[in-house]
């Protein structure tokens, strides 16, 4: 295995021999997925599968007045024609509430809508064929017919006595409202020499999977079990889901899930079109097939965003920000999504505005409305890259008002390196970060000053660029407090369970799950050092129920900073237990020698004394050999969940260097750099490869991506020509760098990145946009996506 | 995204194609490249009873400079004609234009013809057909005919081309000394259809211009000559005509710009493609 780049970790604690910890190792997956022999949902085939396509409702909100499947019934190859009704006998509801969002409402939804649709793209009637192509064209045989009611699609107007209650049994169109207010903002506006108010709008976007939702579900009335083959991030939330809603015991599910092409948050929610499928199989007694096609995938995988933020910054002549203050509205979908809530994203807005910075005197309030358009929920770096980017919006155009550089007042106002623990205006915790060594890492990575002259110089011959840069904050490693306190079955902790097999080679199950980001790899890392063996010699198992620890799955940049800190210790705990048993062979103390590259050797000499594959084969084969009353146990479990802080936060900063087209209005990114702080860094091109990504989502919702509805609930643009997605030819070169704290929380000390490149894009964009326009006297650009149109308005030309 | 059912029929020749295309028996639409066509089936959005393969039909893919003409067959993919020395030579405006069009993938399936036919007015090649003044063969029932350019694009992917019509080529002046071409669109991301594209065409004429030929595309229903514009421009006032784009274009709303926006951006174009008109050709 060829070891392409080398960054060891500077942490002697996991200085191990043969130690891949901070090593950029090939993903052991690489080939699997690289010959196309990745086992995708889509390539999962069954004997007697079925496959279901769904009819989705035309209208945003309509009653369905009438529905016959007669014609589909008797079409080509129609195996069964199901109503919402029909399958409600099977499936019961489910409301997307947390006890923790207090007086966050919604109403049942179900798997297939029993009267009335909330949205355009709902499903409203099941059709299960042969073959998807015959579902599809049996679809088009049900007759429904509609009564439309009024669709609310505009936030604003949302709680207006005049505006229709979408579920009038709840009350009202709000679903979920928290205010905040720490220290005193207002003596802090007093105190200020200048105040920055501003508006700030986040289109509503989706994450774009390269593979779409897909699920196979399998029920076996022979042993009253149900196997769900599932592209999905949390396979034991959706086993106790799918054992819920179809009043099963958990034992009765499992849930297989193989490669996953992607899923930025997109697939750890329960989706109806998904729960339907599952149904359709109880009911039917065979295996059902459900893959998304691109089409519904636009109009029924979670969107996010959306947001229109009113803030406002005081500062001081100093630069010292005296207060804050934002007044957030989101519109959601017509139900908040189980079971992580609709309301996660506004929550985070207000937990994380203004975040890295010591200004405590803070004031928010965030609404979340129900709108009839597509539901909306947690996608990659949730709420973050709006907290960003307002924040560091406020900040930049404050300092633009007191005529200081945008550095020095953030190197002003950053929480100092050496003043934690400490916390966020929020209230929220910060176990240790470094935000003026990472400030100043990217002060020189970048050349700041030699930039700026570069951007002087060209303003004189017409050619204006910009420089912008976002500060940020991440959450990852979430314990207990993201959901478990809300009374949601998500796990927390997460498990690995390692054995030895009878060769010396070791086998890691693991609860976490590999997305396309590497996981697997991290595992291996993690077990291989801290049990000695090389990474050739350890086999991960994921995805799988049945087969492995009880765990939460990925998201929120968890898995390598929890499931990597239950592998490092679930191969100590082997290493002792090998070590045990070749002391029993060897009359040796297991405390004078370790496992170093699949030997058990002397621990002062590193002399060998006896290979793994005798001391397996001893251990399984001649355990008559042992002293009597030994037992070898050559398999090991660890589980571990953050007990200290609730979230690891880690930190960065981002910078964008751009050149605005001023005729045209285009905009042509030129650079991108990002410091992070992720603590130990486990695999260094991962964690690069997942800064980068998610830089490139980040600058998808800054410039193209936007999902655009009609005031009747129309999505506009749910195809792969009109939904821009973010490609390499408008991409920047992007430079990482990195500052290392680890988390004194876990041995491994590793926090999550998957968040940090999206949460700071955006708003390094729009503020180097906005500095490159400012000679011109333009309107400062706050409504994402920044498109060519909304330039040349800025600049007064349209 | 299955396609409604639909049958499938491989034409042997030409006069096969044609023959299958007037059978009464439903909608026949003819595949080329299908990089369009089969999008649009995918999503359901078009449902012909009847497929005709236009790939195995011989004499329909050549490219060929004769008697001042470049002719190019309908069949002819992008790929093929952007390694061409003759359309390099002869069709230096196509040959401008050809890298905007979509992706390799798309180039390499992609037909000259296909693109024609289906005369997306935010495509590149019809503009470009348009503003070279070509023309091109079509072969029906009642046998072959020639339409020229000005004459063929007649609404939103309306043309001259009957419901059993076969496109077979175009063909286009070849360039010469004095022929001079532009070429610009703003497109989102590279390879999207253009929010606004130029084509154009003329002569050096001592140090100006004369038959100045400029085609818009992405601003109308069709590919749009800016006939104000080529006047004053023939004229040598660059911003002059810029001026008179607004008695040219009157572009709407889309899902990607305003038309405010696009009438700006037509007259960035027309400044960036004035100037390579002028300058002289290396």
């Amino acid at each position: 295995m060829k070891i392409a780049e080398d960054n060891p970790s500077t942490l002697s604690a996991l200085d191990r021999p043969n130690s891949y910890i901070g090593r950029s190792v090939p993903r052991p997956n690489m080939g699997r997925l690289l010959q196309g022999r990745a086992q995708y949902v889509s390539d999962v085939t069954l004997p007697r599968m079925a496959h279901v396509a769904f009819v989705r409702s035309p209208h945003a909100h309509a009653r369905i007045s009438s529905m016959d499947g007669a014609l589909a019934k008797k079409a080509p190859g129609v195996i069964a024609v199901v109503t919402g009704a029909e399958l409600a006998e099977v499936i019961t509801p489910w409301v997307g509430v947390l006890t923790h969002l207090k007086g966050l409402k919604s109403a049942p939804q179900h798997a297939i809508a029993v009267e009335r649709a909330c949205w355009a793209g709902e499903a409203v009637c099941a059709v299960v064929a042969r073959t998807r192509a015959e579902a599809e064209d049996a679809c088009e045989l049900v007759q429904v017919d509609y009564e439309e009611l009024p669709a609310v699609t505009d936030p604003e107007t949302a709680l207006d006595s005049g505006t229709r209650v979408i579920h009038p049994e709840i009350g009202d169109n709000l679903c979920f409202e928290r205010v905040h207010i720490a220290g005193d903002p207002d003596q802090g506006f007093k105190n200020a020499d200048a105040v920055v108010e501003h508006t700030f709008v986040f289109g509503r976007h989706t994450g774009v999977c390269n593979e779409p939702r897909a699920i196979v579900a399998d029920w076996n009335p022979g042993e009253a079990r149900m196997t769900v083959y599932q592209g999905t991030q949390a396979p034991h939330m959706m086993q106790n889901l799918f054992a819920k809603h179809l009043e099963l015991a958990e034992h009765q599910v499992r849930v297989v899930t193989k490669d996953v092409g992607g899923s930025f948050g997109i697939k750890v929610h329960t989706y109806a079109d998904e729960m339907a499928t599952v149904a359709l199989s109880k009911l039917l007694k065979r295996p059902v097939k459900f893959v998304a096609d691109r089409i519904e995938s636009f109009v029924t995988d979670i969107h996010a965003r959306d947001h229109r933020i009113h803030a406002k910054i005081g500062v001081k002549n100093d630069g010292t920000i005296t207060a804050w203050e934002i007044d957030d509205l989101t519109g959601i979908g017509p139900y908040s999504v189980y079971p992580r809530t609709s309301g996660i994203e506004a929550n985070q807005v207000v937990n994380l505005t203004g975040g890295p910075y010591t200004c405590g005197n803070y004031r928010a309030r965030a609404r979340v409305v129900f709108q009839n358009k597509n539901v909306m929920c947690q996608y990659r770096a949730v709420g973050h890259p709006i907290a960003t980017a307002v924040t560091e919006g406020l900040i930049e155009m404050a300092a633009v008002k007191i005529g200081m550089d945008p550095l020095e007042i953030r190197r002003r106002n950053l929480i100092a390196d050496d003043a934690h623990p400490s916390q966020g205006p929020s209230g929220i915790k910060f176990e240790a970060l470094s935000h003026h060594s990472s400030l100043a890492h990217l002060d020189s990575m970048m050349n700041y000053a030699g930039l700026r002259a570069e951007q002087e110089k060209l303003r004189k011959q017409g050619i204006y660029r910009g420089i912008g840069f976002a500060q940020f904050i991440e959450v990852t490693n979430p314990s207990a407090a993201f959901y478990g306190v809300g009374g949601a079955k998500i796990s927390a902790q997460d498990g690995a369970t390692v054995r030895l097999d009878a060769t010396g080679a070791i086998f890691c199950h693991t609860g976490v799950s590999e997305q396309g980001q590497g996981a697997e790899a991290v595992i291996a890392q993690c077990v291989a050092t801290s049990f000695g063996v090389p990474m050739d010699r350890v086999r991960v198992i994921m995805g799988d129920t049945d087969n492995t620890p009880y765990g939460g799955g990925t998201w929120a940049s968890r898995a390598a900073g929890i499931g990597g800190e239950a592998a490092w210790q679930a191969g100590k705990a082997l290493r002792q237990n090998v070590l045990a048993v070749a002391g029993s062979i060897l009359q040796a103390k297991p405390e004078t020698m370790d496992i170093r590259n699949g030997v058990v050797v002397d621990l002062d000499t590193g002399k060998e004394r006896i290979g793994l594959d005798e001391v397996a084969r001893i251990a399984y084969f001649r355990p008559d050999t042992l002293p009597p009353g030994f037992q070898a146990e050559l398999m090991a479990t660890r589980h571990y969940v953050p007990r200290a802080w609730a979230f690891a936060f880690t930190n960065g900063i981002q910078a964008s260097y751009l050149e605005v087209d001023t005729d045209s209005g285009f905009v042509k990114l030129l650079k991108h750099w990002c410091v992070e702080d992720c603590g130990t860094v486990i695999n260094p091109q991962l964690v690069d490869e997942q800064i980068r990504g998610g830089i490139v989502q980040g600058i998808g919702a800054a410039l193209f991506e936007q999902c655009l509805y009609d005031s009747r609930g129309q999505m506009l643009n749910g195809n792969m020509a009109d939904y821009l997605v973010p490609m390499a030819m408008e991409m920047p070169d992007m430079e990482c760098g990195h500052v290392v704290t680890p988390t004194a929380d876990s041995e491994l000390g590793a926090k999550g990145a998957g968040e940090a490149g999206t949460a700071g894009a955006p708003g390094a964009v729009m503020n180097a946009i906005n500095d490159a326009l400012r000679p011109l006297g333009a309107k400062p650009l706050t409504d994402m996506p920044f498109t060519p149109d909304k330039v040349l308005r800025a600049l007064g030309k349209i | 995204m299955k396609p409604a059912p639909f049958a499938y029929a491989k034409a042997r020749s030409l006069d096969h194609a044609i023959e299958l295309l007037a059978r009464p028996d439903g909608e026949a639409r003819l595949l080329a490249g299908g990089q369009s066509l089969m999008a649009t089936l995918n999503m359901r959005l078009s449902a012909p009873k009847l497929l005709i393969d236009l790939n195995g039909v011989k004499g329909l893919d050549g490219i060929a400079a004769k008697d001042g003409a470049v002719e190019i067959g309908a069949m002819v993919r992008h790929v093929q004609a952007e390694r061409s020395a003759d359309i390099a030579r002869y069709a230096p405006l196509i040959a401008l234009a050809l890298p905007h069009i979509g992706h390799a993938a798309i180039r390499n399936r992609g037909t000259l013809g296909g693109s024609i036919a289906f005369a997306d007015p935010a495509a590149e090649l019809p503009a470009c057909l348009l503003a070279l003044g070509g023309e091109l063969d079509i072969a029906g029932h009642k046998g072959k005919r020639t339409v020229k350019a000005d004459d063929f694009f007649k609404g939103l992917f309306e043309t001259a081309l009957g419901p059993n019509d076969v496109l077979t080529a175009i063909r286009i002046p070849a360039a010469t000394t004095e022929t001079r071409v532009g070429f610009a669109e703003f497109a989102r991301r590279h390879g999207d259809y253009a929010i606004a594209g130029l084509a154009a065409c003329a002569k050096a004429s001592g140090a100006g211009l004369s038959d100045v030929r400029l085609a818009y595309f992405g601003v109308g229903n069709t590919p749009i000559r800016a006939k104000n514009a080529e006047a004053a421009l023939a004229g040598g006032d660059i911003e002059g005509a810029v001026k008179a784009l607004g008695g040219d274009l009157d572009p709407q709303d889309d899902v990607q710009s305003t038309g405010a926006a696009k009438k700006h951006l037509a007259g960035v174009l027309l400044r960036r493609v004035a100037k390579q008109l002028m300058e002289a050709r290396p």
